[in-house]
């Protein structure tokens, strides 16, 4: 069991939960991942980043959205309480260099959790680093002060304009690309058309852009072929030649018809989900 | 095709013959001849109808009677060809004579002098290839298939017997730390005769069960998970400690566990990697799945569940299974209890050809898996939403025989034909696993990403061994376990040396 250290809400259905899981904290580094599981029987392995971490203290910090069943159950779990499955880290790590003209980190809505070790790293490095946060509005802003304290200079972007610009993360970047000291590379991560119109915005100014990509998982060590996509001519596995990828080569309307393979299966399972939830409330038992 | 026969008449035959030969008090008064003559013991097995329909076991083992009568057919060979058959070299006439005077627990415990996983190794083991191969029965009927069935008999005894000699017979304990990667079938050889050595054995998994390919890839259907936990109950009672959600070369490198966990040696069994795909045109469309995500979903993660399992499976109605070994033979009868309407093995060789069990073929043919030979696919056709819609297949025919033995399929010019299919599955064997040996560059590798290892099992890394499907690409259950059992002995002949003064 990894215990559950700290849980916090930080929008209506964001949550940051810092776990126990001293070799992983030991062990991770910017842009790589856990796989989680809530049952040891009929529970399904996800994927979530490492949004931090503390070697000292011996934990991570996730950050997720509850969205599906796995999400959900653990968004109900509490301080003290243990997770039964968390394999890590996962995947290979962020490449880190000195550049010396800025860095463009962007993050749309929990695609900034990720983002935020990603910052932190190439701060350590020596960067300019300027970040653009972007979300469909101030509720759904997270990390804001954190990415402050860090960037040297922070965009934020709102849908509805409740806060900073209304505008999309496109829009400054392609500012910041169009300015006299263009970025030396951009990592942009959120949601698939996020990242595949930053790519699209950076590629005529040919401003190296590295995407996070979350597809499908199943085991998450290359196992299972599930989570592949095509990466210029080839086909690349995420869990262990990625997460991250130049986001110019990604095809990402072939990836994003890919992460829907599900969708029919999980709105039907979903309801059943609920459904037994019900049931096994009225029946006292725990599900 | 067989006949389709009932298990209780299976059972009345084999009494029958057993009265009739006075089994097994009349054993030493056969002659050679009168045991040759007896009929081989037909497997009880589910009815292909029903069981194409659930995810129970199809065989059901052989009865009491069954085991006296089969183990009766056993010749008793002075210079026993089997047992040169047999990876893990298990005492094979020993074990049925035994068995064919009742003595079940008597004849188990020879087993497991050379293999902890009967249960399972009777079950998937390709015995038509390796003990039954060279048992004379089948040769004087001219059929492998025809010897003494070892596999069916050493089921039941692991499935009856109540002996846990593996557990009698530990060595005290020599303070030695040896760390082993995966928990499939050579990991937990390797550690079950090490820990028997006396040392202090973990193994290190990277999912949350313990088992390998036979939890997350052999179908329930073939091998009940129930079975494999059994076994693994066994070893841990043996004192052996079993970490998961641990993956070597990500949360630990094996330098880590030499150096800073104090490990004294290491058995890399991380298994297969990469799932192989054939780089044609439709690979990535939504509804094609490698055999290893299609298996894990189901099996691991128990997708054949619905009401009970989180993890999802596509729904399909018209599968394409692309390959001919065991893993494509699981894929499609996995399929087809899924709810498929229509499930095609495509395999460009012919039956002959295929790597799979012989038994395996036979179970899907009856279960209605349409088999498509001398075909291959050459490109996946989707629809408008990046749906897999159907495949384009070309026709061939058998040319001269390639490196491996087998005849070199030859495509056939201008035999283009569309079959309409919603999902693919390709069972085409996987690459070598990155993981370890990419954070491990002292361990030196083939062209293939496979590790070298000397005849003991290390490689060039000192204290470090390697064996299963890392060193042999894709192997089998019992090749693996065979690995396992010369690492181990590798292992503790090492640490032994180790332990002497110089």
């Amino acid at each position: 069991m990894i215990e559950i250290l700290k849980k916090e809400q930080l929008s209506s259905d964001v949550y940051l939960m810092k776990l126990h899981a001293p070799h992983i904290a030991q062990s991770r580094r910017a842009g790589q991942f856990v796989i989680l599981m809530m049952d040891d029987n009929y529970g399904e392995r996800i994927p979530l980043t490492i949004a931090d971490g503390n070697e000292v203290e011996g934990s991570i910090t996730i950050i997720f959205q509850a969205v599906g069943g796995t999400t959900l159950q653990l968004s109900r779990m509490k301080e003290g309480e243990g997770i039964s499955h968390v394999l890590g880290p996962l995947g290979t790590p962020t490449h880190i260099r000195k550049h010396s003209s800025p860095v463009v980190c962007v993050g749309g809505g929990i695609g900034t959790a990720p983002l935020y070790p990603i910052v932190q790293a190439f701060k350590a490095a020596g960067n300019r680093v300027i970040t653009i946060m972007g979300a469909r509005n101030k509720d759904l802003l997270i990390l804001e002060n954190e990415m402050a304290e860090l960037s040297d200079e922070l965009i934020i972007c709102t849908d509805d304009g409740s806060r900073g610009r209304k505008a999309l993360v496109t829009e400054p970047l392609k500012e910041l690309c169009e300015s006299d000291v263009p970025p030396a590379e951009v990592v942009a991560i959120g949601p698939p058309v996020m990242m595949k119109f930053c790519s699209e915005t950076t590629r005529p100014f040919a401003v190296p852009t590295v995407v996070s990509l979350n597809t499908i998982m199943v085991d998450g060590t290359g196992m299972c072929g599930g989570c592949r996509v095509t990466v210029g001519d080839s086909t690349k596995f995420v869990c262990v030649d990625g997460p991250e990828f130049d986001g110019h080569k990604v095809d990402f309307n072939s990836m994003m018809s890919r992460m829907s393979s599900y969708k029919e299966q999980e709105k039907e399972h979903q309801c059943r989900m609920d459904a037994l939830a019900k049931d096994h409330i009225k029946g006292g038992t725990q599900p | 095709m067989t006949e389709y026969r009932e298990p209780a008449l299976l059972s009345r035959e084999a009494d029958d013959i057993k009265d009739r030969l006075n089994l097994p008090e009349g054993l030493h008064d056969l002659k050679a001849k009168e045991r040759a003559a007896i009929p081989q013991q037909e497997m009880p097995a589910q009815e292909a109808r029903i069981r194409a329909h659930n995810m129970d076991e199809v065989a059901l083992g052989y009865t009491e009677s069954q085991v006296i009568v089969e183990a009766s057919r056993c010749l008793g060979c002075k210079n026993a060809p089997c047992v040169a058959g047999c990876p893990v070299g298990i005492n094979i006439p020993g074990f049925i004579a035994a068995a064919a005077q009742y003595k079940f627990d008597e004849a188990l415990q020879i087993i497991q002098e050379s293999s902890i996983l009967p249960a399972i190794c009777g079950r998937v083991c390709p015995q038509e290839k390796q003990c039954m191969q060279l048992c004379t029965l089948g040769k004087i009927k001219k059929d492998p298939l025809q010897s003494v069935a070892i596999g069916r008999i050493e089921r039941f005894l692991a499935d009856h017997g109540s002996s846990h000699s593996t557990l009698d017979s530990k060595q005290p304990s020599t303070g030695k730390k040896v760390a082993i990667v995966g928990s499939g079938p050579s990991g937990l050889t390797t550690a079950a005769d090490l820990a028997r050595l006396g040392h202090d054995v973990t193994i290190f998994e990277a999912f949350h069960k313990a088992g390998g390919v036979t939890v997350y890839g052999i179908p329930e259907f073939r091998l009940p998970k129930s079975i494999v936990s059994r076994e693994v109950e066994n070893l841990e009672a043996l004192g052996v400690k079993i970490i998961y959600d641990y993956l070597i070369g990500r949360t630990r490198t094996i330098k880590e566990l030499m150096e800073k966990d104090g490990y004294d040696s290491v058995y890399v069994a991380n298994g297969a990697g990469l799932p192989k795909f054939m780089n044609i045109e439709g690979e990535n469309l939504v509804g094609v799945f490698s055999a290893n995500e299609y298996l894990t979903r189901t099996n691991l993660m128990k997708a054949y569940d619905r009401d009970n399992a989180a993890t999802p499976l596509y729904s399909s109605k018209k599968v394409a299974v692309f390959g001919g070994g065991n893993v494509a033979m699981d894929a499609a009868r996995t399929a087809l209890r899924m709810g498929a309407e229509e499930v095609h093995i495509v395999y460009r060789r012919t039956e002959a050809e295929m790597p799979a069990r012989k038994e395996e073929v036979l179970h899907a043919r009856e279960e209605g898996i349409i088999f498509d030979l001398l075909t291959n696919p050459s490109r996946i056709l989707g629809d408008e939403n990046g749906r897999v819609r159907g495949i384009e297949c070309l026709k061939y025919k058998l040319g001269i025989p390639d490196e491996s033995g087998r005849a070199r399929p030859e495509v056939i010019e201008g035999s283009e034909f569309q079959m309409e299919i919603d999902t693919c599955i390709t069972a085409l064997g996987n690459s070598s696993n990155p993981l370890v040996t990419g954070t491990t560059p002292e361990l030196e590798v083939n062209k293939w990403g496979n590790i070298i290892v000397d005849e003991n099992g290390m490689t060039s890394m000192k204290g470090v061994f390697a064996g299963g499907d890392i060193v042999q690409g894709a192997a089998t259950v019992i090749l693996a376990m065979g690995d396992g059992r010369i690492a181990a002995r590798g292992i503790h002949q090492y640490l032994s040396n180790e332990a002497q003064p110089l």
